[in-house]
């Protein structure tokens, strides 16, 4: 049984935690005691139907103004896999906790309004996650109660959206018309939508194709010294590889090179180490390694840089410009780092990067950066990981934006 | 020991759901340790932190661990649950700080609500007091997402200001694994490892591991009095009120927590794989059969949450 993690984007009221709700109650996920505090709030909130939406509208602000504020996290199952879904709100205000629910996403399943056109905001999204590195979009369009079920309307979004994703770095997208309200062709087939011969979104769910991760060369940024009988040993997520006992590999920033003389957990030894597993390895020299260093191979390792470009997901109130001071965390290093120039701003009508003098808030710009201590990074594209970072105010600590190595990859419409 | 054979991992996908849990959990835990200057575990010796002992065991051992372990003991105990906390704190040999709502009450800080009245809401002030006192940074908790409806919105490091307090609406932005963990003084961090955990995950864990729990988990023979709905055990502070009966029943519990609040489920599942069939087919949540205190409210965890509680 595998997994699938999908983010459920778009703009604002458009449906998502509707459809949430919907295909939670119609495949029998929700529990006897979910339902009966549903029923009652919405009574107490002088409905006459079940409002879907406080299934994962949890906050009292949230279901006091009818929109989702921040991320809610559901688990949940299809025949064939185990499902985490991150409903995200869809409120320009709060794309930070978009791409937070975003980024550790392998689908995405976007929803639009089919009485609507393709609005700004969800072309954000579809930006933001495509940049996240999502390839596979499931695109509901939705409210096809509004359009009087019309094969026509349906086929104009698929179309809107198809044309987007020509241009961002998405390979697929399968479309089903759907009423979240309603229930259509989101766990049972609708009889409204004859014209249409494609799965529910439940099955399209257990059938979704999920890329690979890119894994690329063996990497292991250094987490925690353990002292250990035979002298020290390194504690860390393996973010790249496999890493193999008897393999060369670097510690970086120093480039001081070294082989594995053992990986092991708690549960015992083992001869190679993939990507997601915690472990922890023995070099066969005695090197100086800390906190912060990384360990790669040495066939392949990331660049060592003191200046890079990064992709920016900006998400402060005050903007980032040149000659600004920050924090950046990235793997588990944490250096200090001044903005070198704001290279340009996304337009995402678009998608073309123009010149920009600063990146304000829900902004996605390239920028390049200057940092105190030498990183060792891959490109986004080829490691999620090591090729990620955050900006973080020095003073109060605050998350400010979310960077991503290198420039956005996308063909401007 | 036993080694993992080799032909368990040839891919990162194959790595298993429970496998990857705990990769992650463990990965948490160093960061908090690493980030953090004043870390603390927090055990109330329920099944989640009974889990999050044995990961702490798996990301620090054969070394200490990197911090102590608290208890915020309401004073209304089980028996069994307390027995069973400071066996496994014998067991690991490591630090244990008991916190003491009881000791609030003495001192003041917080009025005593009357005999048999639930103190659940009282741990907020004890937690933040011993958060201030002992200058914690960081608390690590067992709280999962599917919990709750409040919790399902709550980051894996969650930010609380200077007064302890949760702000949903503003929460720090949380992308991939980079948990940001430095706070101001006076600032601290709740850390949650088990976010991503569901109830069945636990106990799937807890059959791999085979981690002892509480014996009051599994089904036994109780004297209890329906209240509101729920089974209570009869106990120093749980008495029949006029018009309640005390009977016999075959029961387990499903949290523990406060005596007072956490009720018990008829259930006849004595051992690890008849819980987890249980829990497969059961059709109401874990707080929803157990837990008095979320039955007023539509809001009581966020409103709980906000104080400061766990
Ligand atoms: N007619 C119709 N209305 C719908 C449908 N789906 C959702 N709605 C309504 O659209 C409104 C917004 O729905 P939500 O599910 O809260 O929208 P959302 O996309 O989650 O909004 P945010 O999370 O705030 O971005 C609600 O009033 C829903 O009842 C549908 O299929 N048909
Ligand atoms: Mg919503």
């Amino acid at each position: 049984m595998d997994l699938l993690r999908f983010a459920i984007i778009g703009s604002v009221d458009d449906g998502k935690s509707t459809l949430i709700g919907r295909l939670l109650n119609d495949t029998r996920q929700l529990f006897e005691d979910q339902i009966a505090a549903l029923e009652a709030v919405s009574r107490r909130r002088g409905l006459s139907e079940v409002e879907l939406a406080f299934v994962t509208d949890g906050l009292r602000a949230e279901r006091e103004q009818g929109i989702t504020i921040d991320v809610a996290y559901r688990y949940a199952a299809t025949p064939r896999r185990k499902l985490v879904i991150a409903d995200c709100p869809g409120h320009v205000q709060y794309t930070r906790n978009m791409a937070t629910g975003a980024s550790n996403a392998d689908l995405a399943v976007v929803v639009v309004d089919a009485s609507a056109g393709l609005k700004e905001q969800t072309r954000r999204h579809l930006c933001i996650s495509a940049l996240l590195g999502v390839t596979e979009v499931l695109l509901c369009v939705n409210k096809m109660d509004l359009v009087d079920w019309s094969q026509e309307a349906f086929e104009r979004a698929v179309e809107e959206v198809e044309d987007l994703a020509d241009h961002l770095t998405i390979t697929g997208v399968t479309a089903i018309p759907i009423s979240a309200l309603h229930g259509d062709n989101v766990a049972e087939p609708s009889d409204r939508s004859p014209w249409y011969g494609g799965p529910t979104v439940f099955e399209a769910l257990d059938s979704a194709k999920v890329g690979e991760p890119v894994s690329g060369g063996g990497r292991m940024p250094v987490q925690w010294v353990v002292r250990h009988r035979d002298g020290r040993a390194y504690a860390g997520m393996i973010s790249g590889g496999p890493l193999r006992v008897g393999e060369e590999v670097l510690v970086l920033p120093s480039r001081r090179s070294s082989r594995i003389a053992s990986l092991s957990t708690f549960d015992g030894e083992f001869e190679e180490a993939w990507p997601g597993q915690s472990v922890t390895v023995v070099l066969a020299d005695d090197l100086d390694v800390a906190r912060g260093d990384m360990l790669a191979a040495a066939v392949d390792p990331p660049d060592t840089v003191t200046e890079l470009e990064a992709t920016v997901c900006w998400f402060a109130d005050r903007p980032l410009q040149a000659g600004d001071r920050y924090r950046v965390k990235h793997t588990t290093r944490s250096c200090a780092a001044i903005v070198q120039a704001v290279e340009g701003r996304l337009d995402v009508n678009h998608l073309k990067v123009g010149p920009a003098e600063r990146l304000a808030a829900n902004d996605i710009g390239l920028i390049r950066l200057a940092v105190a201590t030498p990183l060792a990074v891959d490109s986004y594209r080829r490691n999620r990981t090591t090729g990620s970072f955050v900006i973080v105010d020095e003073s109060t600590n605050a998350t400010l934006g979310a960077a991503m190595v290198g420039q956005p990859v996308m063909s401007p419409v | 020991m036993t080694a993992i054979r080799i032909d368990d991992l040839h891919s990162a996908t194959s790595l298993s759901h429970l496998d990857m849990l705990e990769s992650q959990a463990v990965f948490i835990m160093r960061e908090v340790a690493a980030e953090c200057e004043r870390p603390v575990l927090l055990f109330s010796g329920g099944k989640d932190s009974a889990v999050l002992l044995r990961l702490a065991e798996k990301a620090f051992r054969p070394g200490r661990f990197p911090f102590p372990v608290m208890h915020v003991d309401t004073g209304h105990n089980f028996a069994e649950v307390l027995a069973f906390r400071d066996r496994r704190m014998a067991d690991l040999g490591e630090q244990l700080i008991v916190a003491s709502v009881e000791e609030s009450i003495r001192s003041g800080r917080v009025a005593d609500p009357g005999p048999g009245a639930s103190r659940n809401r009282l741990q907020s002030v004890t937690l933040l007091d011993a958060v201030a006192a002992h200058g914690f940074d960081a608390c690590i908790g067992g709280a999962r997402r599917d919990e709750d409806k409040a919790r399902a919105k709550e980051r894996v490091l969650s930010f609380r200001d200077s007064f302890g307090q949760w702000d949903p609406r503003n929460q720090r932005p949380e992308l991939w694994q980079l948990y940001q963990g430095r706070v101001r003084p006076g600032e601290h961090l709740r850390a949650f490892p088990l976010s991503d955990w569901t109830e069945l995950d636990v106990w799937s864990y807890i059959a791999r591991e085979q981690i002892e729990l509480p014996p009051i988990y599994y089904a036994h023979d109780r004297a209890v009095i329906e209240r509101d709905g729920m089974l209570l055990a009869v106990c120093e502070w749980v008495r029949p009120r006029p018009g309640e009966t005390i009977f016999e029943e075959t029961v387990r519990f499903r949290t523990v927590g406060d005596a007072t609040c956490t009720g018990a489920v008829r259930s006849t599942a004595s051992t690890i794989d008849e819980v987890i069939a249980e829990i497969r087919t059961s059709r109401v949540t874990e707080r929803g059969a157990t837990r008095a205190d979320d039955r007023f409210s539509d809001s009581s965890m966020e409103d709980r949450k906000r104080e400061g509680y766990f």
